[in-house]
């Protein structure tokens, strides 16, 4: 049904050429032009960032909070401010939903935004979410006034009941956060894609540009991603990389694709093939 | 005197310490964005940094955005 609506909407949006690829992104209540996210974490220094994140086009990026260090080296907010992008705010680290309530506030006054990541994680070996804490900070940081993202299981039902509790979006990962697996269940993105009403991002997991685009294929709204730019060897290149995935794998699924067929079908007439014996 | 857990370390302040002079104390630079203060686990918003006292015993927690994903 949703996946209906989705491609209806962008055959009514009788592009204009110059605007494509892609209509505006709505998340948040905010329109926004590019549909990849890119977390800051993991550059092997703040001028690689920059390159990479300007390369990435990206509009939003992911920063987090830790405790001031008094000998810190330049500025993560200087940088992102410097590109006119938006900082969006995370809870990583966070095991329960009392740390993450705590953190989402301490966010919410540092950056002076009421936007924030929620990440709830149950141990540091797989970084997987703990749908149990996940889903009652989310409930808590609505309740106040939060836009809340939810970084979260590639689970259908987690899914719909963080969107049952007002979140602004799901987030599922393709797999743990930092492996580069690529998406392990595309057919659970697929049903959480189908029932959901709001934006589905994409978020961990991803390796390479072929699995963003794939996201992006199955039908995603956006993807999210830090470590496959900041830890590639060429980051402002594999930046590049999913801009352009991004942008490829949201066309190809609004393009309407050839159906799969087990035998050839040929592209070239048959009729009129000249006798050459 | 009074003495506090400030980013984890035990620190002593003059006795009408103020949450600034924790800040100031942990490194944050008070006049950027991106830095906010927890006192015993509540958040203490910016404009209140000046007047807020500072109790024995009390755990604060200055934070400040650093590269994440």
């Amino acid at each position: 049904m949703a996946e209906e609506v989705r491609t209806a909407s962008s055959r009514d949006g009788a592009r204009e050429a110059g605007e494509r690829p892609g209509e505006a992104f709505a998340l948040g209540g905010r329109s926004w032009r590019s549909r990849l996210i890119v977390g800051t974490g993991g550059f092997r220094s703040l001028e690689q960032m920059e390159v990479a994140l300007r390369a990435s086009g990206t509009e939003i990026v992911t920063v987090a909070l830790r405790r001031v260090d008094p000998l810190g080296q330049g500025s993560v907010l200087g940088v992102i401010d410097r590109l006119g992008l938006f900082a969006l705010p995370n809870t990583a680290g966070c095991y329960t939903a009392r740390d993450a309530v705590r953190t989402a506030r301490l966010a919410r006054e540092a950056f002076e935004t009421d936007w924030v990541k929620l990440e709830v994680i149950g141990d540091d070996r797989t970084l997987l979410p703990d749908a149990v804490e996940l889903v009652d900070a989310a409930e808590t940081l609505v309740d106040e006034g939060f836009t809340v993202l939810p970084y979260t299981n590639d689970d259908p039902i987690l899914a719909r009941r963080l969107e049952d509790a007002g979140c602004a979006a799901v987030m599922p990962l393709g797999s743990p956060i930092g492996s580069g697996a690529g998406i392990r269940n595309p057919y659970n993105v697929r049903i959480i894609v189908e029932q959901a009403s709001v934006p589905v991002i994409l978020d961990a997991g991803i390796g390479t540009a072929s699995d963003a685009a794939l996201a992006m294929e199955l039908g995603c709204d956006g993807v999210l991603l830090a470590s496959s730019v900041s830890r590639a060897e060429d980051p402002e290149r594999m930046a590049t990389a999913m801009r352009k995935a991004v942008e490829s794998g949201y066309e190809a699924r609004h393009a309407g694709r050839i159906p799969r067929r087990l035998h050839a079908q040929a592209s070239t007439p048959e009729e009129g093939v000249p006798e050459l014996d | 005197m009074i003495r506090i857990e400030l980013n984890g370390d035990r620190v002593e302040l003059d006795e009408d310490a103020r949450v600034a002079d924790a800040v100031a104390r942990a490194g944050g630079n008070s006049g950027s964005r991106g830095v906010a203060v927890a006192v015993d686990g509540e958040v203490v918003p910016r404009s209140d940094w000046e007047r807020t006292r500072l109790r024995d015993e009390q755990k604060v927690e200055v934070v400040g955005a650093i590269q994440g994903g």
